[in-house]
């Protein structure tokens, strides 16, 4: 029971705690055993009630001591909530029904009985059944619900009937189908396909027959026809025509009816009254016999020319091809009859017309009648009215009418005289003479034809190529081959026999014929032409048709060598080659079409309701072809028949071309529209007419984003008001515009770099729309990310990783995730640089022979600790305007490891892969010295005042598109320092470290190991899928393809480049830009006896010439190779350029020289030039002029991919990559793969390259701009400019370029001391091309010379600008701060 | 209050609705993921632009659907009806050794017209190109998924893909819209045009009734 139950959970309840308590105690126990006083304390807890609370006290303060900070820490159990506890918990929320009966006193409420009304005698019915349970359930859980309300209940609850019936109501469906009621039985009825199929086809008894018969073909023209052949076919086809005109004799016809018409004049009374209608038709028909005989003559000359051309061609070529021969027999007629028949219908003629032309006249001289009579009537009714008026102007009034009188004469009679004349000079052309015999040509085909034997060479091979060809037809019913015919081979006289008749059993509705002549020559065959067939008519069977023939060609072009005259080429029978023909293969094939007849005569045609039934049918009356058949629908009449018949709805759209037709054939002006319009209702959808589509400023910002224009593409929220879009807006964009018009002068120092520059805006808009272009053509990569196929080797790997060590001792580099682009945003990504260490930094020269040094004992004491220091260098670094530096290290050659991280933001926050290709930001490290000068008070010796100078000693620049298409640079890297350098000294210390120092004897100057990354890696934009069209040789192009794609399959990070896409963006073999050029005269004259000299010159005038990445350029999209030519004009490249330029001059100097492909530091992929000195290999960067020894450690060439000269490509095969590493003999096949070798030799590619200087002002502008800026920088602080130091400086600088920059320090540094005594000067020189302004305006801000803060500093500057051939420009800055002491 | 001025510059779509559930004969214990697509002239303005259901199992009696009754309730604002959102859901869930695999990728136009509509989008997934990839990606549970769910909202470049049908979506759609025929749009049905709306404040498709 729940007592029981209560009982036995509270027993156990209690016992636990005092088990815990006692567990407690043991541990508390074993805890303080090493405690004296654990009995006490055993024993105090016993005696707990009868101690006194005094020493009870006592030793608990005694125990306070030594407790341990554990015996604060309450120690609890988990928190546990009991299950009685929760039991009472849920209680309270929860209810569970109990399923025992209600005692029936709870139901009612107080004093009140049952009612049962059974024992009433009231019927009560059947309960439904319900279990006692849920009864029971239910009861109890209405009364904990309504124990509150309490209302009347019955004894028992009332139960409904469950409503939903276990069976149902509706009878059940399986019956047999027997049994199925049959109307309700279903009948199969196969589907029909669109009406297509003609209704009962499918039955036994409705079969359809369609024959085809096609009996031969004939060519009027083949290519095979030899020139005799054309002639026979031209005379062939003229005698034909001459035969249906005979046959039809068209002139004898007419003739007959003018006479009828003439007698019929005569004839009967009732005809006289329409006498004018009869001399009209008359006057017709004459017209159209005279036509006629015209015909006929000329066909007769025509027939004649030919046939004697023919027999001339015969003669000349000595052999005969046609058996054509044409005879002419003569008529001989009656000479008097003819000639009386002659002059009578001369007669008759002249005599009609002359009644024509006096009928004529008669009319018109009716009509002026007419007209004086009116004019007579006129004129005496105003006669009548002046008279009234003005009588006494009578007679002038008289006059003027008698003028007008004589203005109107009557018509002129007709000359009757001529018209005999004209009469007969016409018929003299037209027709025969009289008394001259008839002549009947007769074309026979019973001429020999030459054998094969006695024929030419040329000739016989026609022949034999004639004999191989053959002809077949298939036959296409509703475009389906549903039968073939024998393939016959092709006669001499061009004439194929089939003779095949095909019986189509058809099922379809028939709506197009179609026969396709084919000829076959060995095994290929060809389309030569189609003929569509109409279909017949129901009513056509065989005996009512006759062969009919179909005239088809082809305009396919056939050239021969043989006599052959082909097909679709200009030929010409006259002797002088003029009047060129061309003929068209061409040819009539004969062929009928009709139903086939069932055993009682039949027609199995489709019953006409049927086939024209389609009338009713909505889908074929609005197909025309189906209803008029294909060779209908050149008839108008039948289109115009059929567009009534049918009804056509004018309004509908799919009916406007027919339409348009019909209107046009109606009107009878079958005048076609001078125009083609592709889209003829174009202008109806247009959703606003094109003015407003320009005036509008909301359309203008729609469109423009529409075409991805830069400052538009990523515009949101254009306003959907005219007049919320401002102009500001566009203001930038128009600018820009502008801008591309607008040369600026102060940007570009004179019209022919402007001029470049527009150029090259030019190139770079092209190209980029063209990526634009490309971008949107995706493939499967692009959208759908999927797993590898994993091959055997990566299951391998796999495999074996599930063995390596869990924590190697050699961890591998992992690779970072890479990120696209798209979704980045500010501040995600950061550009890592990791600043390593440095070599041989300048150092500090103590100013020794310094006048005054005796003066400041301050000073002189921090020059006793520089002397000291050497050095302190730090590292700053720049980037989009943010500065970092790292602390500052001591000596010369200094290890930071520091880490830096600059932010990176890119423009207009558009982080897409191009736009991030395109960031033109360069990354500025520069090296620092940190001079720290006392300039305390010497009253107050306490307080020491220090100011901190930072001295540039160099930097190193990394362009952002370079880290970015790198997405990792490591190395060390040579830091440019300026030549002069006043204050140190760049010697360096020798002997501390022989082996160290061996390895860098070759290299001068400081270095400094870089690490940068972007965080996190970015995806590099990929290059551009297009292929780009070429004049190349496809096989070339195709070995080439081979040649990279092997090469990138063995070994994938070695560049290998066999084509370049040049500026106009065609591909070009890389080869063709290989070709000796002679460098510019004034290079060659400056030292002739130094060859060595020279050479540096030669690569310092092409390391002049600005750099500019094709990458930045043209967004990532490709590299364009422009030749040394364009590269000359447009003075600016990348490193491709300069290599080849540099290669190229070697080579004109004699030396042996190879473009290097390969990836250098920072560049990345790119070119430098090899040359072979005295059996020594030298390495030279083109874009800095330096060279390196192969064996020298710090040359910034880390990969060599491949060597290209003007002869062939070779592709690195050898292990290693890196110059040290690898052999340069070209030769040998095992070290180096050439790209044109034995079996592929070089096709003789020739060369694109093409063979082929005011500095002062540049100068002045170039300093004024540099004051200005460096004024600028300086707001809180007036710069002071030393005129003399200036001077001195500008002195300088001309010596700097004529020594190349060699090192002269010293004598330089002693002059200007010399010179300017007692101060202290800081500054450099720098140097650099000349492009643009904006990268000297930065370079020089990189420098922070500005930066000096001390009062009394005074600035001096000095430019200078060296030209060069080309306008290639050198330009030095000579910058220097002065410290007055 | 009264919150529009008599000419508006921007019109106020108002979606809400809910994610029903999905019919995916072959799968169990999938889940939902969901975002709006839209064009440039268009902003989110309130409610969550993408979110991701709970995972629900079939029921065994009920057939075959799997319930999700995930709400929507997004509002976005825009100048331009070019760009109307679009819903893309993709579908996920484990395969038969427990990897997490796309069950389907589907989109539909958020309904022009105000009122209640219910849309069943039928989903699909890209194919493998080769037919050992569709053994190694069945059998590593990697199967070829969109670089990005919402390349299924548009045209470009889909030609490239190849894709297998799978199930449907069904999602159900309340649209209030504000604003939209004033600036000179008329999506409501052509009946609407005459009823006498109000003169500003939010409009159904049954009756326009004034948010004060």
């Amino acid at each position: 029971t729940a007592e029981e139950a209560y009982n036995f959970f509270t027993l156990n309840f209690e016992l636990e705690p005092q088990d815990g308590t006692e567990k407690k105690s043991k541990k508390r126990e074993k805890q303080k055993k090493t405690t004296e006083k654990d009995s006490d304390e055993e024993g105090g807890g016993v005696v707990e009630d009868e101690a006194a609370p005094l020493v009870r006290d006592e030793e608990e303060a005694l125990f306070v001591i030594e407790q341990s900070s554990r015996d604060f820490l309450e120690v609890k159990k988990a928190e546990y909530v009991g299950y009685r506890k929760r039991i009472q918990q849920e209680s309270e929320l929860l209810f569970t029904p109990s399923f025992r009966t209600v005692p029936t006193t709870i139901k009612l409420p107080e004093n009140m009985k049952p009612r049962y009304l059974e024992d009433e005698g009231l019927y009560v019915g059947e309960r439904p059944p319900i279990s006692l349970t849920n009864e029971n359930i239910l009861e109890n859980r209405i009364l904990k619900m309504e124990e509150v309300i309490l209302t009347h209940m019955p004894h028992k609850i009332m139960v409904l009937p469950d409503p939903i019936k276990e069976s149902s109501t509706r009878p059940p469906l399986f019956h047999m189908e027997e049994d199925l009621d049959p109307a309700l039985h279903t009948v199969y009825r196969k589907s029909k396909y669109a009406n297509l199929y003609i209704a009962g086809a499918a039955d036994p008894e409705g079969d359809y027959q369609l024959d085809v018969d096609v009996s031969g073909l004939i060519f009027s023209h083949h290519p095979l026809f030899s020139r005799e052949h054309v002639l026979g076919a031209r005379l062939a086809q003229l005698y034909d025509q001459y035969l249906t005109r005979q046959h039809n004799n068209l002139t004898g016809h007419l003739t007959d009816k003018v006479n009828f018409i003439h007698g019929g004049e005569s004839l009967t009374q009732a005809m006289q009254r329409r006498i004018s209608e009869y001399s009209l038709e008359v006057r017709n028909t004459r017209q159209l016999r005279d036509s006629e005989q015209e015909k006929d003559r000329t066909l007769l000359k025509h027939i004649v020319k030919v046939w004697k051309e023919l027999k001339a061609l015969r003669d000349f070529q000595k052999f005969t091809n046609t058996p054509y021969k044409l005879s002419l027999r003569r008529e001989n007629v009656d000479r008097t009859s003819d000639e009386r028949d002659y002059e009578d219908e001369i007669l008759a003629e002249v005599v009609e017309l002359e009644a024509e032309i006096e009928e004529d006249y008669q009319k018109k001289f009716a009509e002026y009648k007419k007209q004086l009579q009116e004019w007579k009537l006129c004129r005496r009714k105003q006669k009548t009215k002046k008279k009234k008026r003005k009588k006494k102007k009578k007679g002038q009034a008289q006059d003027e009418t008698e003028e007008e009188d004589e203005d109107q004469d009557p018509p002129e009679k007709p000359d009757f005289d001529s018209i005999e004349q004209r009469v007969r000079e016409k018929a003299s052309r037209i027709r025969r003479k009289p008394g001259e015999s008839i002549l009947i040509p007769e074309l026979s085909a019973s001429g020999n034809i030459t054998a094969s034997e006695l024929c030419p060479r040329p000739e016989t091979a026609r022949r034999e190529d004639v004999t191989r060809r053959s002809l077949f037809v298939k036959i296409l019913y509703n475009d389906k081959e549903v039968s073939r015919t024998d393939s016959r081979s092709l006669n001499t006289d061009f004439r194929v026999h089939f003779g095949q008749i095909f019986n189509l059993k058809i099922i379809n509705c028939p709506q197009s014929i179609n026969l396709q002549v084919f000829e076959e020559i060995g095994s290929s065959c060809y389309l030569l032409a189609q003929v569509f067939v109409p279909v017949p008519e129901p009513s056509v069977v065989a005996d009512r048709v006759s062969l009919e023939e179909f005239e088809f060609s082809s305009n396919q072009r056939v050239m021969f060598d043989h006599e052959g005259v082909g097909s679709d080429v200009p030929l010409s029978f006259e002797a002088d080659g003029s009047n060129k023909q061309t003929l068209l293969t061409s040819g009539k094939l004969s062929c009928r079409v009709y139903w086939g007849s069932g055993e009682d005569d039949v027609a199995l045609a489709p019953p006409v309701s049927q086939q024209h039934g389609g009338i009713h049918s909505g889908l074929s009356r609005l197909d025309a072809v189906t209803f008029i058949g294909a060779s209908g629908l050149y008839d108008m009449k039948k289109i115009g028949e059929w567009a009534t018949q049918s009804r056509l709805d004018p309004n509908d759209p799919k009916n406007a071309s027919i339409m348009q037709l019909l209107k046009v054939a109606t009107s009878g002006e079958v005048t076609a529209p001078e125009y083609f319009r592709l889209e003829q209702l174009q202008e109806e959808f247009n959703f606003v007419t094109d003015e407003e589509l320009e005036r509008s400023k909301r359309f203008r910002l729609l469109a423009l984003r529409y075409q991805e224009v830069a400052e538009f593409r990523n515009y949101k929220c254009v306003p959907s008001l005219e007049r919320e879009v401002t102009d500001k807006v566009f203001q930038e964009y128009e600018k820009r515009l502008k801008e591309g018009e607008i040369v600026d002068t102060k940007e570009h120092l004179d019209s022919h770099r402007a001029l470049v520059a527009k150029y090259l805006q030019k190139i770079r808009e092209s190209v980029i729309n063209r990526f634009l272009l490309a971008k949107h053509h995706y493939i499967l990569s692009d959208l759908v990310v999927e797993e590898e196929i994993p091959s055997i080797g990566i299951l391998g790997l796999n495999l074996f990783k599930l063995a390596e060590p869990k924590r190697p001792l050699k961890p591998q580099r992992k690779a970072r995730k890479k990120v696209t682009a798209q979704n980045l945003s500010d501040g995600d990504i950061k550009l890592l640089i990791n600043i390593i260490r440095a070599f041989d930094i300048p150092i500090r020269r103590p100013q020794s022979n310094k006048p005054g040094q005796s003066s400041q004992s301050a000073i002189q004491g921090s020059d006793w600790l520089l002397s000291q220091v050497q050095v302190r260098p730090f590292v700053e670094v720049s980037f989009q305007r943010t500065v970092l530096q790292t602390t500052t290290a001591d000596g010369p050659n200094p290890c930071w490891n520091e880490e830096l991280q600059l932010p990176f933001s890119a423009p207009n926050g558009d982080y897409s892969a191009a736009v991030l290709q395109s960031v033109k930001d360069e990354v500025f490290i520069n090296i620092f010295d940190e001079v720290v000068y006392e300039t305390g008070d010497q009253d107050r010796a306490k307080s020491i005042h220090t100011r901190v100078e930072k001295h540039w000693l160099g930097s190193v620049k990394i362009p952002f598109s370079t880290i970015y298409s790198q997405s990792r640079i490591d190395g060390t890297f040579k830091v440019h320092t300026p030549a002069v350098l006043l204050g140190y000294s760049k010697e360096r210390s020798y002997g501390t470290n022989g082996a160290y120092d061996t390895l860098r004897s070759l290299s001068e100057g400081a270095f400094i190991t870089l690490f940068i990354t972007i965080e996190p890696q970015l995806v590099p934009g990929e290059s551009v899928r297009e292929k780009f069209d070429s004049q190349e040789e496809e096989r070339l192009l195709q070995a080439s393809e081979r040649f990279e794609r092997e090469a990138a399959q063995v070994y994938p990070n070695r560049p290998c480049i066999t084509t370049v896409i040049d500026l106009n963006g065609k591909t070009v073999f890389i080869t063709r830009y290989i070709r000796p050029l002679n460098p510019p005269q004034e290079l060659l004259d400056a030292s002739p006896d130094n060859p060595q000299e020279t050479t540096a010159l030669v690569a310092r005038f092409v390391a002049l010439i600005p750099s500019l990445p094709d990458r930045v350029s043209f967004s990532g999209v490709c590299d364009l190779w422009s030749t040394c030519d364009q590269f000359l004009t447009l003075l600016a490249g990348d490193e491709e350029e300069h290599a080849v330029l540099l290669c190229n001059y070697f080579l004109s100097m004699g030396k042996k020289a190879w473009l290097i492909i390969g990836t250098a530091i920072p560049e990345g992929p790119t070119a430098y030039v090899l040359t072979l000195e005295q059996s020594r290999y030298l390495i030279w960067n083109p874009s800095s002029a330096q060279y390196y020894g192969q064996y020298d450690t710090f040359c910034p060439l880390q990969t060599i991919g491949c060597l290209v000269n003007a002869d062939n490509v070779w592709f690195n095969i050898q292990e290693y990559t890196s110059p040290m590493t690898v052999s340069f003999d070209t030769t040998k096949a095992n070290l180096w793969k050439p790209f044109f070798s034995r079996s592929f030799s070089h096709p003789g590619l020739s060369s694109v390259q093409v063979t082929s200087g005011q500095a002062s002002e540049h100068c002045v502008i170039i300093e004024k701009i540099l004051k200005e800026k460096i004024m600028e920088w300086r707001p809180r602080h007036p710069t002071r400019w030393n005129r003399y130091c200036t001077t001195t400086l500008k002195q300088f600088l001309p010596k700097l370029e004529l020594s190349g920059g060699q090192d002269m320090a010293e004598g330089h540094r002693h002059e200007l001391q010399s010179l300017l005594g007692d101060n202290n000067i800081s500054g450099f020189p720098l140097h650099m091309p000349f492009s643009e302004i904006r990268p000297i305006i930065e370079a020089v801000y990189s420098t922070g010379v500005h930066n000096v803060q001390a009062s009394n500093v005074e600035f001096a500057l000095a430019v200078y600008v060296h030209p060069y051939p080309n306008n290639v420009l050198s330009v030095w800055v000579y910058l220097a701060s002065l410290v007055r002491t | 209050a009264v919150m529009a001025t008599s000419n508006p510059s921007v019109f106020l779509l108002s979606v809400n609705g809910q994610i029903e559930g999905a019919n995916f004969p072959e799968y169990d214990n999938l889940y939902c993921k969901y975002c709006f697509v839209y064009g440039h002239d268009w902003a989110p303005t309130s409610g969550l632009e993408e979110g991701i259901t709970q995972i629900t199992c079939k029921g065994s009696e009920s057939s075959h659907k799997l319930i999700w009754n995930f709400p929507l309730e997004t509002t976005f604002k825009s100048t331009n009806p070019s760009g109307w959102p679009q819903l893309v859901v993709s579908v996920y869930g484990p395969d038969v050794f427990g990897n997490d695999v796309v069950r389907g990728y589907g989109a539909t136009h958020i309904p022009f017209t105000p009122g209640q509509h219910t849309r069943t989008i039928p989903m699909f997934v890209p194919e493998p190109t080769w037919r050992l990839q569709k053994f190694t990606s069945w059998l590593l549970g990697r199967r070829p998924e969109y670089t990005d769910p919402k390349v299924v909202a548009q045209g470009e470049g889909r030609e490239v893909t190849r894709v297998r049908s799978q199930g449907f979506v069904t999602v159900s759609f309340h649209i209030i819209t504000k604003d939209i025929k004033k600036l000179g749009y008329d999506t409501g049905p052509s009946s609407l045009a005459n009823t006498p709306s109000a003169t500003s404040g939010w409009s159904t498709g049954e009756q326009p009734y004034n948010m004060e």
